[in-house]
């Protein structure tokens, strides 16, 4: 009895690493995308900076909509807290420590960060604050 | 003696209760629309907004949407050619006009067969629904738009909008 219970208790923490490690390597992986875009971009790019990537995300700009001037405009001034859209819909933290299941999908996030940096940049991000930016989230 | 009769109360409730909830469903009277069922439209078609349940517009109105998802309402929601078409033959085969008439059929009194609007917040059925809510009421920042049903609807996603 107790036997069993020890044994699924260590099933359940084995796969919970392996699904915690396939996170990991997604992310590490959407990093070296992003960091060999950064590079082609800008041969002197020395690796991305998760205190760029806050900046970015706190910030102010004037390009974009006026009705959302940053990034926390919808996702909120704290990455593990949930946000919401100009529309009301809330929006899952984007913090890895509590929304493990983020940034998984590149598809996902390229559809987003196009939307989403048009909306407040009012342009497409370039790969180094894509990469700044998803280092910050993925810290938090 | 008391025996048999217990499970037959229980049995009668229970039919009781689901009598209640399918006449809820199925009266169609403005009060139930069925929430989007289809889980490639409820992630497409609502993380900006509410997942807008297909019965509350006509296929044409949908489809109209659709075509130009890159300049949606001062927005870019436009998505791949192959997804697009797979939530196009969503909303039209469950529209107020196909699938989803019995209930979204009042929604669209007093549209024209040759008009497709393209707000739900503009259907006049929807307008005359909502005029004795003020101006002041609709700015105010929890609701912040016409368009967050939620804010008011507080089961809307569940398709119910009788509160
Ligand atoms: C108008 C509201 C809004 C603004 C402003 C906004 N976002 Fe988002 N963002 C969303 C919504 C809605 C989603 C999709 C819902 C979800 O993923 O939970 C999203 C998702 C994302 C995703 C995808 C996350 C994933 O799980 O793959 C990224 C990346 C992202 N946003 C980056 C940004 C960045 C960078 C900025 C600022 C330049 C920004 N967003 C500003 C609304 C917004
Ligand atoms: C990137 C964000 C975004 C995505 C994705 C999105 N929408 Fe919208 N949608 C908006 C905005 C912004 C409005 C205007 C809301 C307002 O007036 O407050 C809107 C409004 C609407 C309205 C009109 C609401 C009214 O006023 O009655 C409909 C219908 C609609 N969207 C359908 C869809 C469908 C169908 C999809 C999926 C193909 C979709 N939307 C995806 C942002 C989005
Ligand atoms: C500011 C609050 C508010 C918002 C936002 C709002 N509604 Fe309503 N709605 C009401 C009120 C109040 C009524 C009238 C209640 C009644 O008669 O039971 C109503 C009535 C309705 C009815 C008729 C229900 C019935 O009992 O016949 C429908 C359908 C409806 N709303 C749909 C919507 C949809 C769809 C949206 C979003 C696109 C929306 N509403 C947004 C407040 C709101």
């Amino acid at each position: 009895m107790n036997r069993k219970k020890t044994l699924c208790a260590l099933a359940a923490m084995l796969a919970l690493s392996l699904s915690s490690a396939a996170t990991a390597a997604a992310h590490a992986e959407l990093l070296a995308h992003h960091a060999a875009a950064a590079k082609a971009a800008n041969p002197a790019f020395a690796g991305f900076s998760v205190e760029r990537g806050r900046l970015l995300h706190t910030r102010s700009f004037a390009g974009g909509k006026p009705e959302t001037p940053a990034c926390t405009s919808c996702h909120g001034n704290d990455p593990r807290a949930a946000g919401r859209t100009p529309s009301g819909k809330n929006i899952d933290p984007l913090a890895i420590s509590v929304s493990p299941a983020r940034y998984t999908d590149p598809a996902k996030v390229d559809k987003w960060f196009r939307r989403n940096c048009i909306e407040v940049l009012g342009r497409e991000c370039s790969a180094l604050e894509k990469g700044d930016w998803l280092s910050y989230v993925i810290s938090q | 003696m008391n025996a048999p009769v217990r499970p037959l109360a229980i049995g009668l409730l229970a039919l009781a209760f689901s009598a209640i909830v399918l006449g809820r469903a199925q009266a169609g009277g403005g009060h139930y629309f069925p929430p989007v069922a289809d889980p490639l439209v409820r992630e497409e078609c609502g993380s900006c907004h509410l997942a807008f349940a297909p019965s509350m517009l006509p296929a044409r109105s949908w489809a109209r949407l659709l075509a130009d998802l890159q300049n949606h309402f001062g927005d870019d929601a436009s998505v791949d050619a192959a997804t697009a078409a797979r939530i196009g033959d969503y909303l039209a085969a469950n529209a107020a006009d196909s699938g989803g008439r019995r209930y979204g059929e009042k929604l669209l009194r007093g549209v024209g067969a040759a008009s497709s609007p393209l707000r739900i917040t503009e259907l006049p059925k929807w307008v005359k629904e909502h005029r004795e809510i003020r101006n002041t009421e609709w700015r105010r920042r929890e609701i912040g738009s016409r368009a967050n049903c939620t804010a008011c609807h507080r089961d809307a996603e569940r398709g119910y909008y009788d509160d």
